[in-house]
C-alpha cells in the first residue's frame, strides 16, 4: 500500500504519535542532525543523515539491567532483586535505510535458540521504524556494497519517499499499513511513479559498488602479518568515536551502580578499540595495540560475523566510522587493502 | 539459568577460606533449596558472580559435581570487584549466574593417564576436575598433578595439599620458584620440573592453567616430551562479561571463550587466529 502525506502533515503526523508513544525522530541541534526523543514544538530535521544512529531505539547507549534494594545489616533483612525489563512502545521517523537495517545485525546475536536477551527483544518488538530513503547518497555511504540500497526496506515498517510536496509513504508491514490508515496520508496517484523513480536515480547516483566478497577469507590470511595492521591504524587514536556511532556495533559492558541502599546494573556501549576492553586480570592483554584492535573491529565485521550468520556482512555501509573518524580512516578502504594486498610477500 | 540470562541467582556464603595473602575461597549456597538440588554442571563450567553495587566478574567453579554440598569459587584479588569480593563474610548474599561454557572433555579422559599442570590461581579450574576424578578414580589410569606457585604461601588449597600428598592412588608434586626455609619440596619454575618429571605421552592427556607466560613455557615443554596438540588441554582466561555470546567480548576469530570455551584443546587453538 502506497499513500502520500505532505510535509507538513508528516510533522503534524509525527507530533501526533508523540502524543501517544516516545518518538525518535532528527532534530537540528547545535549545528548538527541528531536523533530526539519529539517534544510538542520540535523540527524534524530529514535534510542530512544524523550524525549518530538511531541504535538507542533498539539498544539505548545505557539502560538498567537490574536493581538491588540493600537493607541495613541490622535489619536483618536480606537484599531483594529485580528484574528492569523495559516497557511501552518507540517509533522511530526518519532514520535512513542504512540505521534501520543496524538491528538486522543485533538479530542473530540477541536471539538464538539457546539464549534471548529480553531487553533487545522487548525493545525491537516495540518499536516501529518509519525509514526515509536517501535521495542523494553522501561520498561516504556504501550500503550499496553491503547487500543494501539507499531505499531498502529490510527492517522498516514504512519505507518514505521524498517528492514534490511531500512524501511517498510506502508500508512494508502490517504495523506500517494500520499506521498508513491515519487522515492525514491522501491517495497516493501518481506520485507512487515519482518515488520509484527517485529511488532508481538514488541507486544510479551511488555508482558501482566496492566488491567485498574476498573479505572474509582475506582478512583472516593477514591475520598476522602485523605490518599491514599497523600501516592501516598508524592514523588512529583509538578514540572509539567509530564504534560509538556505528548503527551495527553491538557489544557492551556491565557494571554496577550504587547510591544508597539502591544499586543497579547497568549495560552500556562499549568500544573494542580501547586498550582496557580485553585487558586481563593478570595484566596480559591479548589485543594491546591499536593495530590489534582495528585487526579485530575489521575481522568481526568482515569475516567472522559473515563466517557465523550466512554471509551477513557485520556493517550496513552507513558510512559514519568515515565521517566522524577524527583521524581519517576508511573502513572501506582498510578492507579493500586487505582484500588487494598481495597474498606471497 | 534464568529466562533472563543477566538475572543472578541469590546464593549465601556459607564459608570463606583464606587460601594465600590474595586469593580466598567461597563456598555458596543457592537460597533457593529446589535450585540448589537441582543444580547440575561439569568440571570445566564457570559462573557470573556479583557482588551487587560493586559488579559481577567470571569465576570457575572449583568445587565437584561429585560434592554438591556448596558451589565454590576461589577468586584473587585483582580489582574492583574482587576487592568486595574478598570482604565478604559467612551470611551475605551474592548472585551466581551459572553454569556458562563447556566443560572438560571429561568423558574422552576415561581410562587415560591424566597429567594436571597448574601455576598460581589456575590451580582453580583445575581442582574442580582433579577432586571429581578423585570421586570416580576407577575411570582412570594414573593421575598425576604437578602445583606451583610463586612461594609455599602462595598455593592454593593447602587443607588439601597433605591428603592429596598421602594418597597413593594419585602422584603429587609441589613446587615454588625459590628456595625458602622449611619447603621440602621441588624448587624452580614449572616447565623446568616438568621437563625433570619427563612424563610419557603414552594415553596421557595433560590439563594445564595458569598465567600466560607459565603456559607459553609449559606448551613448549609438553611439546619436547613429544605430547601431541591433541593430548593438551587448557581452559582461558579470556576477559568475559555477558557469559552468553551476546556482549562480544570475549572472542577469538569466530570463536567465544564464553560459548565455546573457556576449555580448548592445544589443536583447537591452533586453528583459531593467533590471538591469546
Ligand atoms: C573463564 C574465566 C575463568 C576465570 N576463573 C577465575 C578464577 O577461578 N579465579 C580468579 O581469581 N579469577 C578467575 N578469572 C579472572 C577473573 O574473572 C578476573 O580477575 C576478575 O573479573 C577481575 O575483576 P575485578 O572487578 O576485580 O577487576 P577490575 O577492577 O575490573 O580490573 C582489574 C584487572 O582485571 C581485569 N579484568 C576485569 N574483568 C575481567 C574479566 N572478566 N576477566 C579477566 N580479566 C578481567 C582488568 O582488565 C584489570 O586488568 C577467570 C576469568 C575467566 C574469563
Ligand atoms: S562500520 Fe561504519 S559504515 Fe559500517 S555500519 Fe558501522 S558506522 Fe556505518
Ligand atoms: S574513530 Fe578513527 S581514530 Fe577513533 S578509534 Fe575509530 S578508527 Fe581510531
Ligand atoms: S562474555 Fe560476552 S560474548 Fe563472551
Amino acid at each position: 500500500m502506497e499513500r502520500f502525506i505532505t510535509q507538513d502533515n508528516l510533522q503534524r503526523f509525527a507530533a501526533g504519535l508523540a502524543e501517544k508513544k516516545n518518538v525518535l525522530a532528527p532534530v537540528a541541534s547545535g549545528g548538527t542532525t541528531t536523533f530526539r526523543r519529539l517534544r510538542p514544538g520540535m523540527q524534524l530535521d530529514f535534510s542530512r543523515m544524523a550524525v549518530i544512529s538511531p541504535k538507542d531505539a533498539t539498544f539505548p547507549r545505557n539502560e538498567t539491567l537490574l536493581t538491588v534494594q540493600h537493607y541495613p545489616e541490622e535489619s536483618g533483612k536480606r537484599m531483594e532483586l529485580q528484574e528492569h525489563l523495559p516497557e511501552g512502545e518507540m517509533v522511530v521517523i526518519g532514520c535512513r535505510p542504512c540505521g534501520t537495517r543496524g538491528k538486522l545485525v543485533f538479530d542473530p546475536v540477541y536471539e538464538t535458540q539457546a539464549i534471548k536477551d529480553p531487553y533487545y527483544i522487548r525493545r525491537r518488538d516495540g518499536a516501529t521504524f518509519i525509514t526515509l530513503a536517501c535521495a542523494r547518497p553522501e561520498t561516504t555511504c556504501f550500503c550499496h556494497s553491503v547487500g543494501s540500497g539507499p531505499a531498502d526496506e529490510e527492517g522498516s515498517d514504512i519505507l518514505l519517499t521524498a517528492v514534490e510536496g511531500g512524501f511517498v509513504a510506502k508500508a512494508v508491514t502490517e504495523k506500517g499499513e494500520q499506521l498508513l490508515g491515519d487522515s492525514l496520508f491522501e491517495d497516493a496517484g501518481a506520485k507512487a511513479e515519482e518515488a520509484a523513480a527517485s529511488n532508481a536515480s538514488a541507486r544510479k547516483l551511488m555508482g558501482e559498488a566496492h566488491d567485498f566478497s574476498s573479505a572474509a577469507e582475506k582478512l583472516l590470511k593477514r591475520f598476522d602479518d602485523m605490518d599491514f595492521w599497523q600501516t592501516q591504524s598508524d592514523k588512529c587514536i583509538s578514540c572509539g568515536a567509530c564504534t560509538y556511532m556505528c548503527p551495527t556495533c553491538y557489544c557492551f559492558n556491565i557494571t554496577d551502580d550504587e547510591a544508597g541502599l539502591v544499586s543497579r546494573r547497568l549495560r552500556t556501549w562499549d568500544n573494542c578499540m580501547s586498550h582496557t576492553f580485553t585487558l586481563e586480570g593478570s595484566g596480559h592483554n591479548p589485543r594491546s595495540t591499536k593495530a590489534h584492535r582495528l585487526k579485530n573491529r575489521m575481522g568481526h565485521k568482515f569475516s567472522y560475523y559473515p563466517d557465523l550468520h550466512g554471509g551477513q556482512i557485520a556493517c550496513c555501509g552507513c558510512g559514519r566510522c568515515i565521517k566522524q573518524c577524527p583521524a581519517g580512516v576508511d573502513i572501506r578502504q582498510v578492507v579493500m587493502a586487505a582484500q588487494e594486498y598481495p597474498d606471497e610477500r | 539459568m534464568n529466562a533472563n540470562p543477566y538475572l543472578p541467582d541469590m546464593a549465601t556464603v556459607v564459608e570463606v577460606i583464606e587460601e594465600t595473602p590474595n586469593i580466598k575461597s567461597f563456598r555458596l549456597v543457592l537460597n533457593d533449596e529446589e535450585k540448589m538440588r537441582s543444580f547440575s554442571f561439569k568440571p570445566g563450567q564457570v559462573g557470573q558472580l556479583s557482588v551487587f553495587g560493586a559488579g559481577e566478574s567470571t569465576f570457575v567453579i572449583n568445587s565437584s559435581p561429585t560434592r554438591m554440598e556448596y558451589l565454590q569459587f576461589s577468586v584473587m584479588r585483582v580489582g574492583e570487584v574482587t576487592t568486595r569480593l574478598h570482604q565478604l563474610k559467612a551470611g551475605d548474599q551474592v548472585g551466581v549466574r551459572a553454569p556458562l561454557g563447556k566443560p572438560f572433555p571429561v568423558e574422552d579422559m576415561q581410562g587415560k593417564n591424566i597429567l594436571f599442570i597448574g601455576g598460581g590461581i589456575g590451580m582453580a579450574p583445575l581442582r574442580t576436575l582433579f577432586t571429581y576424578m578423585l570421586d570416580t578414580r576407577d575411570d582412570y589410569q594414573d593421575i598425576t598433578l604437578l602445583y606451583g606457585a610463586r612461594s609455599p604461601v602462595d598455593l592454593t588449597y593447602q587443607a588439601e595439599l597433605p591428603d592429596w600428598l598421602a594418597r597413593e592412588d594419585v602422584k603429587t608434586v609441589l613446587c615454588v620458584d625459590n628456595e625458602y626455609p622449611g619447603w621440602e619440596h621441588k624448587v624452580g619454575l614449572i616447565p623446568n620440573i616438568l621437563l625433570e618429571m619427563n612424563p610419557s605421552p603414552e594415553k596421557t592427556v595433560a590439563i594445564t592453567c595458569g598465567p600466560p607466560i607459565m603456559i607459553k613455557f609449559t606448551l613448549q615443554a609438553l611439546k619436547k616430551l613429544n605430547f601431541a596438540d591433541e593430548q593438551i588441554i587448557t581452559t582461558l582466561e579470556k576477559r568475559m562479561k555477558c557469559g552468553v555470546g551476546i556482549c562480544g567480548r570475549c572472542n577469538i576469530g569466530t570463536q567465544y571463550v564464553c560459548l565455546d570455551g573457556p576449555v580448548f584443546t592445544y589443536a583447537q587453538l591452533k586453528e583459531l587466529p593467533s590471538e591469546l
